[in-house]
């Protein structure tokens, strides 16, 4: 029973982290949503049985990919502030 | 219009998902029971952990690829961000810094535990490798590990070690016949040895998708 609710719960969570991911404007908002779906991801493995498959996931889908659209999110932040110095057209 | 399109998207995106589903509900037994051959041959494998000895003997010839794959990523990433001088490391925090020197040798160990245990159980080379990337890429973040430029001599020899001992090791084998059929006798050895490569190639090259694209952008 409890774990049939923990499954549920996982399943509705997923949904609603995939869902805010996607159709949220501030893009960093996403970039967090992203890290919260990998992890949750990672979990719904481990669940499933596939414990080696929950830690690529946790390691390198959640950790290192959302490093980096983290990263890329500063260097785009980075040179739109840059190009509002110069004057130049956005 | 703009309403129509998104209605005629919506509405294709949502008959792809059933038909998705569909097909899978319908899908038919596989012919062949692959998690008992897996059991039955484990071992001659020359590890006792099911998912390894797919991954590194079984299956040997996917993985060689799939890290071949890998490096070609990297290669491409670091041919279209040209040779750049390197860039000093960002400003620290000394919180942050003193959490990360804590953290490294935990980090290091995890790393070689995963190595080890992907013999027995859940781990492995792709798992330690990515906890070394990690590690590498939080040293960065503290300000501790500058970005990497282009790579010197010892940074290329370590970004493709690990396939280079998985290529000699596969052609080594190659005089018995068949590609990556290991002797039962030595293949625990040899899983081990190449794995060993591999975690040390894979960490650099999962620290350098992240570490050489933040030296090109500073």
């Amino acid at each position: 029973m409890m774990t049939l609710a923990f499954d549920w719960l996982l399943v509705v969570a997923l949904l609603w982290s995939a869902w805010r991911c996607l159709a949220s404007a501030d893009l960093n908002r996403a970039v967090v949503m992203f890290i919260v779906f990998g992890l949750l991801m990672a979990l719904a493995w481990a669940r499933l049985d596939a414990p080696d498959i929950a830690l690529a996931e946790a390691a390198i889908g959640a950790g290192l990919t959302g490093a980096l659209l983290l990263d890329a999110l500063g260097a785009l932040r980075a040179r739109r502030e840059g190009r509002d110095v110069h004057g130049e057209a956005p | 219009m703009n309403r129509l399109a998104r209605g005629v998207t919506v509405g294709v995106g949502v008959a792809l998902a059933v038909a998705l589903v569909v097909a899978l509900l319908e899908l038919p037994a596989a012919a062949i029971h692959l998690p008992g051959t897996v059991a039955q041959h484990l071992a001659q494998s020359g590890v006792e952990h099911p998912v390894t000895a797919v991954l590194l003997n079984f299956r040997g010839w996917d993985t060689l690829l799939e890290v071949a794959v890998l490096l070609l990523a990297l290669l491409t990433l670091l041919t279209l961000s040209g040779g750049q001088a390197a860039v000093a490391a960002v400003e620290a925090d000394p919180l942050l810094q003193g959490l990360a020197r804590k953290a490294l040798p935990l980090i290091i160990l995890m790393a070689g535990y995963l190595l080890w245990a992907g013999a027995h159980r859940p781990g492995g080379a792709f798992q330690a490798g990515a906890v070394l990337a990690a590690g590498a890429v939080l040293l960065q973040l503290a300000g501790l590990l500058p970005a990497w430029a282009a790579p010197g001599r010892l940074l290329r020899l370590g970004l493709t070690l690990g396939f280079l001992v998985f290529l000699a090791v596969a052609a080594a084998l190659l005089g018995q016949g068949a590609l990556l059929q290991y002797p039962p006798a030595s293949a625990g050895g040899l899983i081990l040895l190449i794995e060993a490569g591999l975690t040390l190639s894979l960490g650099l090259i999962l620290a350098g998708l992240f570490l050489f694209v933040t030296g090109r952008r500073a």
